[in-house]
């Protein structure tokens, strides 16, 4: 231990000078800021509702089932993501597409979240893209166990994020939310 | 005479709201400050009718929630003392305020009103004093929540506060030696003067290792960081822990008033500059109150600062560092005024 650290007292002033220069360099931008300067920022704070900062193409965010041009679900109820899911999250009821060229499409297609993982492997082991994770929402909750439970029609009703980073489908209430 | 006593009621009341106000704004100060100083924003959410003036409100929000909340007594806990702990903290805590000039006399109708709440020729001791028994409100929380983190961290606060205050006590010592009186008014107006004619003779001028000793010493009896052992977020939950609503406020409160006296107390009084009367006491008050929000600054850059003394640490550097340290203070103030005889006042 150097002299100056057993002393303390050099150390303390070094520490405060540090602490200081932080001080009054963002108080500076600060009030730069406020006084119009707005690229000025004292704090690398985001400020979260208002702000969010960008996230990255690869996000696995929340689950959307992808549509044909008619409407109807682009699954074929195959039950590969069923089958593949780690969490047995996903529970597939099939039944029969009213166009004779496809062969099946989900009756029903819950995805309980409270019981996903987000490891995107659904999304890896679909056959026909039908399935994907790129909602960018990431803020779902429920009160309740139940109300984690997202349906088939509120899966289909989502949009893909936007160009702007920011998702294009407000946070979904799933059907199955009981509060 | 009806008169007389309004003045010492204006007094005392002056004193009272100037502490307990600024208790309440420095809570958004620390927040605000400590947030600057990491890059960050810090408390800026509540708002009364979309106003939130940067974070200004919180304090006001942290009263309600505090006064709203459940307050919690454990089991076994001795109710009397449990209930009383915090008013004797917190009551020490406020009279220590009392003998604190905040200006020289104030001539007003042919009367001379003392800018202090109370006169006291022993003023210096009347604060040490107070400030002393305040440990009893911290020992009788630990002691009355019948819980041991709670008893070992009113007895880490108790140790605390005293290496601390003997290190404070004798190093008032050399100021009272050099300004030659216990009356704090004297002791700030025996600052008034000038040593070779253009250095006023502050306390940080004439007693410049007394100062730095007080300071730190100042800063562990308040058990802020970094001499927040009783509280030890990461070791022991503290005395805090079962404290809760109202009773935790005026614990912090508790806490956030003594440094205050620390303060005022070794920049007190200001220049005589040639002017009005009321302009003279008004400067005089606004220098005080400057003197004081700058010391807060200060403690509050050490609080963010530095990390906390581990408790060995903390008393090894009461009872090893501050106290010698004083004494030789002592030994220095005195072999100085018989060199150069005599005292500047």
């Amino acid at each position: 231990v150097r002299l100056t650290q057993r002393f303390y007292l050099a150390e303390i002033v070094e520490g405060i000078v540090i602490t200081s220069g932080h001080f009054f360099r963002n108080m500076g931008k600060h009030i730069a800021h406020a006084l119009g300067r707005r690229d000025a920022r004292g704090a690398v704070t985001i400020q979260y509702p208002e702000e969010r900062r960008p996230y990255s193409p690869r996000l696995r965010s929340l689950h959307r089932l992808v549509r044909r041009e008619d409407g109807s679900p682009r699954c074929v109820a195959c039950m590969m993501c069923e089958t593949v899911c780690p969490a047995h999250c996903i529970y597939i009821v099939a039944t029969e597409h009213p166009n004779p060229e496809i062969e099946k499409m989900p009756e029903r297609f819950d995805i309980d979240l409270g019981k996903c993982v987000f490891c995107g492997y659904c999304v890896e082991a679909c056959p026909e893209d039908a399935i994907r994770m790129d909602t960018g929402i990431l803020e779902f909750s429920s009160y309740s166990r139940r109300g984690m439970i997202y349906t088939r029609d509120v899966l289909l009703s989502l949009e893909p994020v936007g160009a702007d980073g920011r998702p294009a489908s407000p946070v979904p209430i799933p059907a199955s939310r009981t509060v | 005479v009806i008169l007389d006593v309004g003045i010492v009621f204006g007094r005392v009341f002056f004193v009272i709201m100037f502490v307990l106000n600024l208790g309440g704004l420095l809570g958004w100060v620390e927040r605000k400050q400590s947030a600057i100083m990491q890059d960050r924003i810090g408390a800026n959410r509540a708002s009364i009718l979309g106003f939130r003036v940067m974070g200004l409100f919180h304090p006001i929000a942290d009263a309600i929630k505090l006064l709203t909340k459940e307050d919690f007594r454990p089991a076994r806990a001795d109710r009397f003392l449990f209930t009383l702990a915090p008013f004797v903290s917190v009551f020490f805590g406020l009279v220590a305020f009392a003998s604190i000039p905040f200006g020289d006399t104030l001539r007003l109708a042919g009367r001379e009103i003392p800018l202090q709440a109370i006169t006291l020729n022993v003023g210096v001791l009347y604060v040490f004093a107070m400030l002393s028994l305040g440990v009893y409100g911290v020992m009788m929380a630990g002691w009355a929540s019948a819980n041991n983190y709670a008893l070992l961290g009113g007895q880490r606060a108790a140790a605390l506060m005293i290496s601390s205050e003997i290190a404070i006590g004798a190093s008032i010592v050399g100021v009272i030696m050099i300004y030659g009186s216990l009356n704090m008014q004297d002791i700030v107006r025996g600052q008034g003067q000038l040593l070779f004619g253009w250095l006023p003779a502050w306390g940080i001028v004439t007693q410049p290792l007394a100062f730095i000793l007080f300071l730190t010493a100042g800063i562990a009896a308040t058990k802020r960081a970094p001499f927040d052992t009783p509280e030890g977020e990461s070791e022991i939950i503290g005395y805090f822990v079962e404290y809760s609503g109202m009773t935790t406020a005026l614990f912090l409160g508790g806490w956030q008033v003594p440094w205050l006296v620390a303060d005022g107390f070794h920049f007190p009084g200001g220049a005589i500059v040639a002017l009005p009367h009321l302009a003279v006491v008004l400067l005089q008050v606004g220098a005080f109150v400057v003197k004081v929000s700058v010391m807060i600054f200060v403690m509050m850059l050490v609080r963010w600062t530095l990390p906390r003394f581990r408790y060995d640490q903390a008393m090894r550097l009461g009872w090893l560092g501050l106290f010698p340290l004083s004494i030789l203070n002592i030994v220095l103030t005195g072999a100085a005024l018989l060199l150069f005889g005599g005292r500047p006042s």
